[in-house]
């Protein structure tokens, strides 16, 4: 409602401002005004449009736990409870009380750097495995058999084997993330090394590429969808990874918080836990896919 | 003497697992310098083949391709190929793609403003510097394959081999198109070995048609010089009378010592 009447004031006031003579040269300000209006209120109807229906849903969702919950004798604590519990968890994520009493914040970044650290090394270690058994047959025939059955191994179990070969929690944590999102990596590069159009591999024949410059002038910008793809899942898989190995290793992660918490009885804390494991892990998602957004634009065009 | 192009009695026959088949069959073909020549039959002929052995993307199994006195074994620049579907690099603007060839042909020898200004002069050659900052997937079929001509004309190819190039045109662009390639060959002089199923688009631009037969081990079956004096006028020509008969030459050879079989 607001925004009409400022659109009316805009383009009533407008063409009443200039003097007479140069009244000819501003005449198609107003109807630029409009559009410009018209743009924005369609910016804010469409951003409305994907921010009010999720809002409403988490309101309802809300209400129905708060009611489920509410009656003596419920399990898990309603909203209204977790809020007063845990409130200096949500308000503040980044205190520092004492060397195992910090905000979820510091958590978060904690178990970040890890990921960090094991899923570089898996993007790393993947794209350049997923090239040697894209390119090769023989690669592909003695080692593809290989992934495939390691991949269906669940991350947890590698834990023992890795702890036992590192004997402490951090690399171990490390090389679980680093196992777990490296398969994705190396299947889907080398299916994108292998989907490289022999079109493009002619024009690179006629044009005598040697083999690095066929590496980063064709390879990597042809396959560079499914290498971003692969890499997409690979977060995925590791941040679901991360809180499960650190449940078991220890330490100061937000895993190893939810473990903690339970231990001691603080359901409250939990779900704050499992809320900011849910938007970091879909912040995560974003960033690597707007990445991949940039990098491969026009790639798959044709 | 031998010729500038030489095609030394070329057989190509694929081998997939214990089937042999037989594409083609002692081929032989001398080209000049500066001379336009097509090859045209029914599909399946192996005219591409033929192409790509001159490329050298396929290997001949016997027999092989002289190119001014050097054997071709392997493909190169000196053979510049525009591709039936133009083959752009999506990911390079009109400019890079060119650019691309450019720098790989001409790294040692120009300097970087040169190669800039080689590069501008070929897409200005096929009327393609207005959209230099465009990806391939933003201008029209017909303009892409303008670009693949700038392209493989700025590695300055001994022999220019062109792949069905105006194919995937409608009739109007190809018809465009088919002026360019033929205004460029008369500005520069360039030796063209285009293949084609367009018996009109082989009569206008050719010096000579080599009409192959139908495969399996398909043969030269007839070469047909064109005894039509350059530079050539699309509308003459329509009634021209060594136009027609050239025309009508081809097609009787096509459609009635040559049928296509399997197309009936």
């Amino acid at each position: 409602m607001n925004m009409t009447v400022a659109k009316s004031d805009i383009s009533a006031s407008i063409p009443s401002a200039p003097t007479p003579p140069a009244a000819a040269k501003i005449v198609p300000l107003p109807l630029k005004q409009t559009t410009m209006n018209t743009r924005i209120r369609a910016g804010l109807v469409r951003a409305a449009s994907a921010v009010i229906p999720p809002l409403v849903m988490i309101v309802l969702l809300l209400t129905a736990w708060q009611l489920l919950c509410m009656r003596p004798g419920a399990t898990l604590p309603p909203p209204n409870k977790i809020w007063t519990e845990a409130y200096d968890l949500i308000v503040d994520p980044f205190f520092v009380a004492g060397p195992q009493d910090i905000g979820l914040g510091w958590r978060v970044l904690i178990s970040l750097q890890r990921v960090a650290i094991g899923y570089g090394l898996a993007a790393l270690f993947g794209i350049a495995l997923g090239t040697l058994v894209g390119q090769s047959v023989w690669a592909m025939r003695g080692l593809d058999p290989i992934f495939q059955v390691l991949r269906t191994i669940s991350p947890l179990a590698w834990l023992p084997i890795s702890l036992a070969a590192f004997r402490d929690s951090q690399p171990s944590a490390i090389f679980v993330i680093f196992i777990t999102s490296v398969w994705p990596i190396i299947i889907n590069t080398a299916v994108g090394i292998r989907n490289i159009p022999q079109d493009y591999r002619n024009v690179a024949a006629v044009l005598q590429l040697n083999h690095f410059e066929f590496f980063w002038k064709i390879m990597v910008p042809s396959a560079a969808p499914y290498i971003f793809t692969g890499l997409r899942i690979g977060i995925g898989l590791s941040w679901l990874a991360i809180v499960a190995a650190e449940m078991l290793t220890g330490g100061v992660g937000i895993g190893f918080f939810i473990w903690d918490a339970w231990n001691s009885s603080r359901l409250p804390d939990i779900f704050i836990a499992l809320a900011y494991i849910g938007i970091v892990g879909f912040l995560l998602d974003r960033i690597v896919a707007g990445i991949a957004s940039i990098v491969t634009r026009g790639t798959s065009a044709n | 003497m031998t010729s500038y192009c030489r095609i030394d009695h070329v057989d190509k026959i694929f081998i997939r697992g214990s089937t042999e088949t037989c594409v083609l069959k002692e081929i032989t073909l001398d080209i000049e310098k500066g001379e336009y020549v097509s090859i045209i039959g029914h599909s399946g002929c192996g005219k591409s083949t033929l192409l790509n052995i001159v490329a050298g993307l396929t290997e001949a199994t016997t027999g092989g391709v002289i190119l001014e006195g050097k054997h071709v074994n392997e493909p190169g620049p000196d053979r510049a190929v525009v591709f039936q579907n133009h083959s752009l690099l999506p990911w390079l603007t009109v400019y890079d793609n060119v650019r691309l060839a450019v720098d790989k042909v001409f790294g040692g020898k120009k300097s970087r403003a040169e190669r800039d200004e080689w590069t501008m002069h070929n897409l200005n050659l096929v009327q393609m510097t207005h959209a230099k900052d465009k990806r391939p997937s933003e201008i029209s079929g017909g303009m892409k394959q303008r670009v693949g001509l700038a392209r493989a004309l700025a590695m300055e190819p001994k022999i220019l081999l062109l792949d069905e190039p105006f194919g995937a045109l409608d009739a109007l662009t190809r018809a465009h198109l088919q002026d360019t390639v033929m205004g460029l060959h008369q500005k520069l002089g360039n030796t063209v070995m285009m293949i084609t199923h367009d018996v009109d688009e082989a009569v206008l631009l050719s010096d000579r048609i080599i009409m192959m037969t139908n495969g399996p081990a398909a043969q030269i079956g007839e070469i047909l010089t064109v005894p039509i004096a350059r530079p050539r006028k699309r509308l003459e020509l329509v009634t021209d009378p060594a136009f027609l008969k050239c025309r009508q030459r081809v097609l009787e050879f096509l459609y009635e010592r040559h049928r296509f079989v399997e197309a009936a």
